[in-house]
């Protein structure tokens, strides 16, 4: 593997919420200890239930607040660091957001928007205007009808292509899509999809997909990554996650989808109950609590990343040698 | 043998919103039939007219601001016509409703056991004790864990896959004979969603009740209905068993919908088989059939009329012209 474009190392975000004057300080643990890499050129889908910490991570990774610790190296640079400045990282990673109508200033034309990113950077307006005209012709609308309208005056779905657009304005590696199709109808989510990977070739970029929508989320993902309560559950290749999951959980989620075979249908929840609070998160695995592989190890022992294939890695005590659980290779053989 | 009217009988239903600078028609000439026990899927997009159907049922759209016309009739009762005390007795006795945001829908400042044994109340009579205990029976019936300290929780204390199964019982309270399900899943996670459809599955079996479910996910109207209808622009496009319009679609929007679905068989790199354009403005519908103007089959003479229903199935009707193109896809 050659070395990866952006590299996360342990990180962590809690956010504190108000307890009482005497009370115990209390902390959500949106993201508890997060360590991944991103490799130039592929698109890296990230899963998992509300509350797991995939937007939390996405914000992170963009410096939209700052983390309470761990690091985010892009191209072996640290973030906010001498070798990389923030604005400078920020022109390489750009993000677009689920609310196409939220995410755009109502009172600035299209054709401004777009352009904004790059003047603020340092282009000449007539430039940015122009690369702004360039763009809106490559996300599929026409800039003479277009360029001067206001965001209220399109489609969810035209939106969602200016803020396309947009974060392509500063000629990003990296542009991170949380939840960016969720809101479009279905009709139109495809076409969006597709303009997706139209760009990705053209501009050579590398695409974090945030969605919870599974089907898509296989369909545009190289690898995958499966998070649980503020924790990496298993990362690895696209087909092996939803062919071949190895963590419970994985497992779960991936049956969790509707079938649609009218003559198949599901006939059993493969989980039950709700995701756990990340306030107080169970302790060990914090899969256990819903796990129906889980022992009396599972609440004590917390598992770690482990390799369990091909760039495929697992935290799941079963696949962790000499965890103590009865499944778990023993540490002889893995040795 | 004379067979019974359907359980809820829509003919020519037609609602539009007067609110605005310009009449928004939400539901153009919608014919729906509902038997006893089946349970219907309504699947559209976003202003399809799916919901505000379901709405019109209940009577829930703004009476002053909308325009509703057609005949709506439940067990033989016409809707339509039904005072406000009739209508108090109608909603949540031979109609009930859960809606997508149970947060919403249930009052804050109640414990759950109040809310449901203040509606069998209501509506039932009978004493206050009577009423605590079927509200504890409803809650085990919908699988909530150590049911009588639930009964005593305020909705903000549960998570949203049990305020959703909350709301369910309070829907189920008095027996009612039709469930509308508005989108009841679209809020939850996924590995809650599936639990909540089964359990919809199961009560709907144990019940005997009737259900329309709307939604714009065909996984979910798969997993729940017998039969779909396809709503697109304020009309049912097609309607027919579930199988049917999952296997032998003859629409060219339903075709269209299913080819555009990523789906696990895909190659990667291959691209969708999306559906050009967007959905129609209810503000400027367009004449004749709605889904012309991102038709591949459009004829000019699809722009000029609205298409009736054509019978391409054994109950499985498509409301186009070219359905003698579309049998091959």
């Amino acid at each position: 593997m050659t070395q990866p474009l952006l590299t996360v190392r342990g990180l962590v975000k809690h956010f504190p919420i108000a307890g009482g004057l005497f009370g115990q300080k209390k902390v959500v643990r949106a993201v508890d200890g997060v360590d991944f890499d991103v490799i130039d050129g592929e698109t890296l889908g990230i899963v998992g239930e509300s509350g797991c910490g995939k937007s939390t991570t996405a914000r992170l990774l963009m410096h939209l607040m700052p983390q309470t610790s761990g690091e985010i190296l892009f191209d072996a640079a640290k973030v906010g660091s001498p070798d990389l400045s923030l604005s400078e990282y920020r022109r390489q990673v750009q993000m677009v957001f689920q609310d196409s109508y939220a995410s755009l200033n109502p009172r600035l034309t299209i054709e401004s928007s777009i352009a904004f990113g790059p003047q603020v950077h340092g282009v000449p307006q007539r430039e940015a205007i122009e690369r702004a005209r360039d763009l809106l012709a490559k996300v599929g609308l026409e800039p003479s009808r277009f360029a001067g309208r206001y965001p209220h005056e399109l489609s969810g779905g035209q939106r969602q292509r200016i803020n396309i657009a947009r974060a392509l304005a500063l000629r990003p590696r990296i542009v991170i899509l949380d939840e960016a199709v969720s809101a479009l109808d279905k009709s139109v989510e495809a076409q969006v999809l597709n303009l997706l990977m139209d760009l990705k070739d053209e501009f050579k970029l590398t695409y974090i997909f945030i969605s919870h929508d599974l089907h898509v989320v296989r369909y545009m993902s190289d690898r995958v990554m499966v998070m649980y309560l503020g924790k990496v559950a298993e990362i690895g290749p696209s087909e092996a996650i939803f062919e071949t999951p190895l963590h419970p959980y994985s497992a779960a989620l991936t049956r969790s989808m509707p079938t649609m075979d009218p003559d198949n249908r599901t006939m059993a929840a493969p989980l039950s109950g709700d995701p756990p609070n990340p306030i107080d998160p169970p302790s060990g695995c914090r899969f256990h609590t819903r796990c129906s592989f889980a022992e009396g190890v599972c609440s004590q022992r917390e598992p770690v990343l482990t390799a369990a294939g091909a760039f495929h890695h697992v935290a799941c005590l079963r696949s962790e040698p000499g965890s103590g659980h009865t499944m778990a290779p023993s540490s002889a053989i893995a040795a | 043998m004379l067979t019974a009217p359907p359980l809820v009988d829509i003919q020519d239903l037609k609602v539009t919103f007067t609110g605005g600078p310009k009449p928004i028609c939400a539901v153009n000439g919608v014919d729906l039939a509902l038997e006893r026990g089946e349970t219907l899927a309504i699947l559209g997009e976003s202003g399809s007219g799916k919901s505000v159907t379901l709405r019109a049922l209940l009577r829930l759209n703004p009476e002053k601001r909308t325009k509703v016309d057609g005949r709506i009739a439940v067990g033989g009762e016409d809707v339509l016509a039904l005072k406000p005390r009739e209508l108090q007795a109608f909603r949540g006795r031979t109609v009930s409703m859960i809606f997508q945001e149970p947060a919403l829908a249930l009052d804050p400042v109640y414990t759950l056991g109040h809310q449901i044994a203040e509606t069998i109340v209501k509506h039932n009579g009978g004493s206050y004790a009577d009423a605590k205990a079927k509200a504890l029976d409803l809650f085990e019936r919908v699988r909530i864990p150590s049911p009588e300290r639930r009964l005593e929780n305020y909705p903000h204390e549960m998570s949203g896959g049990m305020r959703q199964r909350a709301m369910i019982a309070l829907a189920l309270a008095c027996n009612p004979k039709v469930l509308l399900a508005d989108e009841p899943t679209t809020a939850l996670d996924a590995t809650v969603q599936i639990q909540i459809l089964l359990l919809i599955r199961e009560l709907q079996r144990e019940f005997g009740i009737a259900v329309i479910f709307v939604t714009h996910d065909i996984g979910v109207a798969v997993e729940v209905a017998d039969r779909v209808a396809v709503m697109y622009g304020g009309r049912i496009v097609e309607t027919g068993p579930i199988r049917d319009i999952i296997r032998r679609p003859r629409h060219p929007y339903t075709i269209g919908l299913l080819k555009s679905r990523a789906h696990d068989a895909m190659a990667k790199g291959t691209r969708l088989d999306a559906i050009p354009g967007s959905p129609p403005d209810l503000a400027n519908l367009p004449p004749g059939c709605s889904f012309a103007p991102r038709c591949k089959l459009g004829t000019p003479a699809c722009t000029e009329a609205v298409p009736e229903p054509v019978a391409v199935g054994e109950g499985h009707e498509a409301r186009c012209f070219r359905t003698d193109q579309t049998a091959a896809a």
